[in-house]
Parts: structure tokens; sequence; C-alpha cells
């Protein structure tokens, strides 16, 4: 976990942040963490350990709270969506994998978290109710891109073992 | 009581979030206010130092245009050492009094190590800090023109609020009259600022210099900024015209930071009827 931790975050202070691609689409892969963290530890480290990661990214990019805040909000959200996807009730969560589901499933799982942390960071990063237009614009694209880089690399990493 | 524990033990999830949702809250809030900002920015020692490692390798990538744009500056600076030399021997003779003389400036030189430019409240982090001399509110600039000024430092490091930040303000001029206006970004394009609060009658072409007005005690007079780009012809009460800046601040490298000795005497002077 710590490993997962530190090679996330600096994969996406010192790569994915340079990214820019068109100017300013970027991927935010550093959310991944809230998918692979396993649902059978406590919920209290795990929602404190999001909180920290998205403070580290804060760091590196100047933003004051705004990712912490962002990767906090689908920390939290995520068992409400593993009980609507996946039919799970709480005597199921230790022996939960997200591997062992079916590909329809953790994709409607991983595109919902995604997209509502994308909304949730572009929103404050606008901090106005201007340019609204291009929030859900930054949201879409950044989305996009953030959901293709996770699953090429779910499966680059999964068929290597 | 018991309600109470219960209460608490029921909820201890949500509270815990809660919780840390609002030190999110506070430190976004923090962060925008120039003032405040102390906690969460990228100039302490650890990302700072971090930064600089990231920036020594990838500096190499640059070496050809921040060569270029040295050799330009030189050209540029050795041009106007050429002028004042010509004036000075039209005279008979001059005295040159060091005691009259009276510095207003100092420029250090230091390197950009982390540039942002695509979000809305903008930062950049150099290699420069409080040992060094740098404090808040110093001038940030290049050969080409303004890049932002300082609004937080630690002991080797400096965060620089860019003029890509919605909440900077800075005063502007045009080059050929001394109507002046403000500089401001409404947070679309990194090559655009808006320049508003310009007198109507002040003479506005496109392809027009704008520089620093001088009236602040961050920026001396006369650095560049740009060219009018857009004039919006119209009835809007505030008048804005886009400028196109000199620099691309997608592409910094090298900087200088502009100190002014005077400051602390403006500021007790304009503060002393508050």
């Amino acid at each position: 976990m710590v490993v997962l931790f530190i090679s996330l975050l600096f994969l996406q202070v010192f790569v994915l942040n340079n990214i820019l691609f068109l100017g300013y689409i970027n991927p935010y892969i550093y959310i991944a963490f809230v998918f692979i963290y396993p649902l059978k530890e406590k919920r209290i480290p795990f929602l404190f350990f999001s909180f920290l990661l998205g403070l580290f990214v804060d760091f590196f990019s100047d933003s004051g709270g705004i990712h912490a805040f962002s990767i906090l909000s689908i920390a939290y959200l995520r068992l409400f969506f593993v009980r609507v996807y996946f039919r799970k009730v709480t005597a199921d969560y230790a022996f939960f994998k997200l591997k062992s589901e079916s590909f329809g499933k953790i994709f409607n799982y991983v595109v919902t978290l995604t997209v509502i942390h994308h909304l949730i960071y572009f929103s404050f990063a606008n901090f106005s109710f201007h340019n609204l237009s291009n929030v859900i614009l930054n949201t879409l694209f950044s989305s996009i891109f953030t959901l293709t880089l996770y699953f090429l690399g779910t499966y680059i990493f999964t068929k290597s073992k | 009581m018991q309600q109470l524990i219960y209460f608490f033990q029921k909820f201890k999830y949500f509270l815990f979030f809660l919780l840390l949702q609002l030190i999110a809250l506070v430190l976004t809030f923090n962060n925008l206010n120039f003032h405040k900002s102390k906690f969460v920015n990228s100039a302490n020692s650890i990302t700072g130092g971090l930064y600089s490692k990231a920036s020594n390798v990838s500096e190499y990538w640059n070496l050809k245009s921040e060569n270029k744009l040295l050799s330009d500056e030189n050209n540029r600076l050795k041009n106007l050492l050429e002028k004042n030399i010509s004036v000075s021997f039209d005279k008979d003779s001059t005295v040159v009094d060091s005691l009259i003389y009276k510095q207003r400036y100092t420029y250090t030189s230091a390197k950009i190590i982390n540039n942002n430019y695509t979000k809305q409240f903008n930062f950049l982090t150099i290699n420069k800090g409080k040992k060094q001399g740098v404090g808040k509110e110093m001038a940030i600039i290049n050969s080409k023109g303004i890049i932002g000024f300082t609004d937080n430092t630690s002991n080797n490091y400096a965060r620089v609020q860019s003029i890509l930040n919605k909440n900077s303000t800075i005063n502007a001029r045009l080059k050929h009259s001394n109507y002046f206006g403000t500089l401001g970004w409404d947070g679309n394009h990194y090559n655009t600022v808006q320049l508003s609060d310009i007198p109507r009658q002040a003479p506005l072409k496109i392809g027009d210099t704008i520089e620093t007005g001088g009236k602040s005690t961050i920026f001396p007079e006369g650095i560049l900024i740009g060219t009018i780009s857009k004039i919006n012809k119209g009835n809007s009460a505030d008048n804005k015209v886009d400028v196109t800046l000199f620099n691309d601040m997608s592409n910094l490298g090298y900087i200088y930071i502009i100190k002014n000795l005077n400051k602390e005497e403006i500021k007790l002077l304009e503060t002393q009827n508050e």
C-alpha cells in the first residue's frame, strides 16, 4: 500500500501533471488509489490516507486543498457505489476483490467515481460561476483520458502476473 | 450522554469524513487569499527540493532556447550601453558622484523549477528563498517581460503568483502615452491578459505596447508586458482591452527577482493617515 501510495503520487506530479494534452487535458490517475485499496481494511485509515494523497498532490500543484477535497469525496462515496453496482452487503466486504468482478460492473463503478471526482475537482479549480462550459468540457475530456490510462494500466499489470 | 456516544458511534465515518473535508475546504480558501496562504504551497523544503531535482534533469532540453534568450538580451543591453556612452561623450566633462546616485532596485537571478499556466489560479516555484534575501511581494521578470511576484518564501525556495492568476492585479500603462490601467487575467488563454480601467480619451491602437506603470511598490516602471491584440468597442464601463504577452508563459527558464529598496519607506508613508 505504501509503495502504491508513493508511486501514484510521483507518477501524478512528475509525469502526468506535465502532459497537458492540447494545452489543458490532464489525466488524474492518482485516484486509482481509491479503486485499488482493499475493501476489507478499516475505513477510517482508508479515508485518512486518501485525504493525505490528495493533500500531497495539492502540495506539489499549489492548489490549496482541492485534490484532497475531491479524492476524499469519492473515497467516502465508494461504499455506496459498491453496494449499488456489485450488490454486496457488509458481510461480503472481507471477500470482495475488484479483479474477480465482471468487466461491465467494474467499468460502471470506475467511470462513476472518476466523473464525480473530476467534476468536483474542476468546479473547485474554476471557483466561479463563469466558464461553466469549461468545467464540463474539462471534466469530460480529462475523464476519458484518466479512464483510458487506468484500464490500460490494469490490463498491462494483470497480464504480466 | 449514552445517546450522544451512540450517535458518534453510528456516524463516526461520516463525522470523520466531514472533519477532513472541512480541513480541505479551509486550505482551499486560504490558498485563494493572498495574505493567508501559508501552509499548502510548493515552496517548502520537501516539494521544493524534489522539484529542483526534477528540473535539473529537464532543463537540458531547453538549453538551446535559453542560450538564444540570453544572447538576445546581451545584444539588447550592449546596444543600450553603446547609446549611453555616445551621449556622455557629447559633454565636456562629467562628474560622477556616487553619493548622489541612489540605487532603487536590486536584481537577483533565479531559476523556475515548477511552472503552471493551465489553471485559474496559477503559481510558480523558484529556487531562491529567504536565505538569498527573497521576501514577499518582489517582482519576477525575465528578459522578455513580466512573469509575476513572490508571495510565499521558505528558506531556499519561493512561490510566485503568476500574472496568470485571477487574483493578480498589476498597474500597467501604454508605452507611448502615460494613460494607465489595471492588468488582470480572465482565466481563459495563457498568452492573453486583460487591461481594464483605461480612461476613455486614451488613444488605443492594435499593436500598441503595454508596460508596467511604476505606480506600485513591486514593479519598477517600464518593464515590458505585451501588445494590444483586441479592443472592445462598446459601452462597457471598464473599457477592457486584450493584451498578448511577450512572454510565452508555458516555456520559462531563468528569471530575475527585483527587490525595491525603498518599499518600506513608501509603504510607511502611504499608511500614515489610516
